[in-house]
């Protein structure tokens, strides 16, 4: 017992013990009221279920997330990944449309299972599209210091715009069967989507914990001042999370648009940025900047999700699933409070002592 | 009871925990009706916590406050007010663009037929000023006046809207000078007339004897004393707040570290005519390993913008800077870095500490930006880092995990000059390292200084304290007005460097 409790103590002190605790409270209620919520089977040899529902439709907000962890590590945030995933999936219908480059377009080259486009370049210019996004947004944050929050709004707002542009004012629909692969695609019985966020989060731990820059980033989000004291070009960090951050939104554009089949400038990645904001924010990363961990902010997109697929099972419609997403972040912001935060820490020393 | 004893407040006691940080440990405290009782100590001493304690905007973790004779919670800084203890903080927390009258009448405003009746508010307000002894125009904006009529007001206010019975006063002549500083003396001789007891917080000692009648000493959050101000000698007054006795005191005071320069004159740092419009005029330096030159000027006479320009935080506008005969092109925090120019620098909170991480990611952070993103060194290579500088530095903390914040003054001082003395650097440049610091730790930072020079480094040592400048420079640079007023070898007198920092000369 005596070895317990000091462990119990120092996974309390856990960034993860919180979103853990909240993703464990909605998986006993699905355990209770609907037991065939964790119901799995192997249908053509891939797996399904609701708990890989929740992985794969989760997989875009968890790059988002990861991406929006480091902004909001800086002290900063990111408005416009909701936009930045139009543009890309818009840029990857583009390329993809075969009709691209023709002079006569017949409703048979539209519809036709086939592209003129190498699939490696429409990979590549959709990343490239968000990435460049990205550093649109650092560049103003970093070198033209505008606020975060301002700065970012100009590319929300106009982002969706220049995603109409790119299509032409149309929603874009994709016939091309290899671009599916992203969305719906599946290696060895699990969805395409689960491998890409694990690549893209091992790539992001390497980069924070295994490189000087997530030290950097956490001083920056401190004190930016005292960090540029030192010798660290803060401005590069800055531009830096910006960048990698429309790099993870293009990465989910990709998803998404293959996923549905089609790319809406209107209507991909809407709200994202509130979703990964909240995700970040249940994570235990502050607003204001300073420590934070990638992988409580994911868990933080899972309870996101885990909770919206709830909702689905317990048969919400669609339209009141806004309402309870909000009594979710009511929960969650009351949960995290210094209030309750004191009230559980005593609950726990009683039960200690 | 004997009018001797008649306590109008009395703390038992009184304990408070921070991270880390015994904040105060069973202090005691009492304070007579009509009595001037100055609170002194080093600072983190407990002085301030002892402060927020009583006027509710900390609670402790254990101990009363009797108040009347009547124990008291004290929850909140407004419950504080209301049952008549009155607080007037450093800053004046005023608004200077509104009238004197309404600053005082804030939230208590006489109404009439609905409004405000400014006859009545303007005449509640000079009555409360003349109580003060202070004739000023009430109508006048704040603004229009200074930081000693403001303090008073502040006073006025604070005794307005509470009917005082305490009143704390937290450094109020820190911004004063000597003739506003008796004028507040005054008012506070008259209160103490009324009965009115008064907690006086101060550095300045020779104020601590003008005016109180009794002195507490706090030191590292204990209680040292409370001592009748005529019984107790100024020396014994400090050395109950280094905790040292008297012999140990006289011989760091009178110690002088050996100065004799070794090794050969090499020049290491030159600038000419180096300077910035609206910031410092131009201005030559030259720096020689193996020396320590001090700076001694005003708060704003360019002490610090020189050391900016020269760390490359700005950007100067006219004259070069060579390092070993290299003209510097770019000017920034990593190129001074890169090259070996180091920057310990004032404000140790703001431009200093990053207070959320680390000891040891705070000491490592200069020597990683050095090596670049990618060239990480590694957790084990870190703690090692740490550990060195911990010692040799004598940081006192229980592990390198600690976070910085939790850390006295002195020791986050420590920390950033191991952050620094791990790049290495050859020029070391210290704007106010010993602001704030306790004596002891003062003496160890001025003799590290003399250390490092010896050791082969060029060290420029900005300080307010002339006393301090004249110990362990070489040679010194008087500052006045935002450019360089003479330059004087080590061995010249404080009277000289008083009267070149005054122009007077």
């Amino acid at each position: 017992m005596k070895t317990i409790i000091p462990l119990l103590k120092r996974f309390r002190e856990n960034r993860l013990f919180w979103p853990l605790v909240a993703l464990a409270l909605i998986l006993i209620v699905d355990a209770i009221f609907a037991p065939g919520f964790f119901k799995m089977g192997i249908l053509e040899g891939h797996l399904y279920g609701n708990i890989v529902d929740v992985f794969n439709n989760s997989a875009p907000l968890m790059l988002v997330t990861l991406g929006m962890t480091l902004v909001i590590a800086t002290g900063g945030v990111d408005l416009s990944v909701g936009a930045v995933i139009a543009i890309s999936a818009a840029m990857g219908a583009v390329l993809i449309n075969p009709a691209l480059g023709n002079k006569l377009i017949t409703n048979d080259i539209l519809t036709k299972d086939a592209t003129n486009t190498p699939l490696w370049l429409i990979v590549l210019a959709t990343l490239a599209a968000g990435t460049l996004c990205g550093l649109w947004n650092g560049l103003l944050v970093s070198r033209a210091r505008i606020q975060p929050m301002v700065a970012t709004l100009i590319l929300m707002v106009a982002g969706r715009g220049i995603a109409q542009l790119i299509t032409n004012g149309q929603i874009m629909t994709i016939y091309y069967t290899p671009y599916f692969f992203f969305g719906n695609g599946f290696i060895f019985g699990l969805p395409v989507s689960i491998y890409i966020v694990a690549v893209v989060f091992l790539f992001a731990w390497f980069l924070v914990r295994k490189t000087s820059i997530g030290l950097f980033i956490e001083s920056v989000g401190i004190n930016a001042k005292a960090t540029y004291y030192s010798g660290i070009s803060e401005k590069n960090i800055k531009l830096f999370v910006y960048v990698f951050c429309g790099f993870c939104a293009a990465i989910a554009g990709l998803i998404l648009s293959s996923y549905v089949h089609s790319a809406d400038g209107n209507n991909n990645g809407l709200n994202y940025e509130l979703d990964a904001i909240l995700a970040v924010v249940i994570g235990g990363t502050l607003m204001s900047g300073g420590r934070f961990s990638l992988l409580a902010s994911v868990v933080g997109a899972l309870i996101i999700w885990t909770f919206t697929i709830t909702m689905y099972t317990f048969g919400v419609p669609a339209n009141a699933l806004l309402a309870g997403r909000a009594v979710l972040v009511l929960l969650v912001i009351l949960l995290y409070s210094d209030y309750s935060r004191r009230l559980l820490n005593r609950i726990f020393d009683l039960g200690r002592s | 009871m004997t009018t001797d004893d008649d306590f109008i407040l009395t703390m038992k006691d009184i304990s408070k925990t921070f991270p880390g940080v015994n904040a105060l440990e069973n202090v005691d405290f009492s304070l007579k009706r009509g009595e001037i009782h100055a609170l002194v100590g080093e600072n983190g001493a407990g002085k301030s916590t002892l402060i927020k304690v009583l006027t509710g905007v900390e609670t402790p973790d254990s101990g009363s406050i009797e108040l009347d004779g009547k124990l008291v919670q004290v929850r909140s800084p407004q419950q504080s007010q209301e049952i008549g203890i009155s607080t007037v903080y450093q800053e004046v927390n005023l608004c200077t663009n509104i009238s004197i009258a309404e600053n005082i009448m804030l939230g208590h405003e006489p109404h009439h037929f609905g409004g405000i009746d400014w006859k009545k508010l303007n005449a509640f307000a000079s009555q409360a000023l003349k109580r003060l002894d202070v004739a000023v125009d009430v109508t006048q904006p704040l603004g229009n006046y200074s930081v000693a009529i403001q303090q008073m007001v502040a006073i006025a206010r604070s005794l307005e809207i509470t009917s005082a019975k305490i009143l704390i006063l937290d450094e109020p002549t820190s911004s004063l000078d000597v003739n506003e500083a008796n004028r507040l003396f005054d008012v506070m001789q008259k209160l103490k007339g009324e009965g009115i007891g008064i907690v006086f917080i101060t550095h300045f000692l020779d104020q601590v004897y003008q005016v109180s009648d009794r002195i507490t000493v706090l030191r590292n959050g204990r209680l040292v004393g409370t001592y009748d101000t005529a019984s107790l000698p100024r020396f014994e007054l400090i050395a109950k707040m280094l905790g040292r006795s008297i012999t140990d005191l006289d011989k760091v005071s009178k110690a002088r570290f050996t100065k004799e320069q070794k090794g050969d004159k090499k020049r290491s740092l030159e600038a000419k005519g180096l300077g910035r419009s609206g910031s410092l005029e131009p201005f030559d330096m030259e720096l020689f390993a193996n020396e320590v030159v001090g700076i001694a000027g005003l708060l704003g006479s360019g002490r610090t913008e020189m050391a900016n320009l020269t760390f490359g935080i700005e950007t100067p506008d006219t004259g070069t800077l060579t390092l070993n005969d290299r003209k510097i092109q770019h000017f920034s925090p990593l190129e001074s870095l890169k090259n070996g120019i180091a920057l310990c620098p004032e404000d140790r909170k703001a431009e200093g500490v990053v207070g959320d991480l680390t000891i040891r990611e705070n000491i490592i952070l200069a020597l990683q930006a050095r090596f670049g993103w990618f060239k990480f060194m590694g957790t084990p290579k870190q703690y090692e880092i740490a550990d060195k500088y911990i010692q040799l530095l004598g940081i006192s903390t229980p592990s390198p995990d600690q976070l910085v914040k939790n850390l006295s003054g002195g020791n986050q001082q420590k920390v950033i000059l191991a952050r620094w003395l791990a790049t290495d650097p050859q020029v070391l440049i210290l704007d106010e390292p010993t602001r704030g610091i306790d004596v002891g730790a003062k003496a160890e930072i001025q003799k590290l200084v003399l250390d490092l020079a010896e050791e082969g480094k060029s060290c420029v040592f900005i300080s307010s304290e002339l006393e301090e400048v004249l110990r362990t420079s070489h040679r010194i640079i008087v500052m006045r007005d935002r450019k360089k007023a003479a330059e004087y070898s080590g061995d010249v007198d404080d009277h000289t460097i008083i009267q070149t920092m005054a122009g007077t000369l």
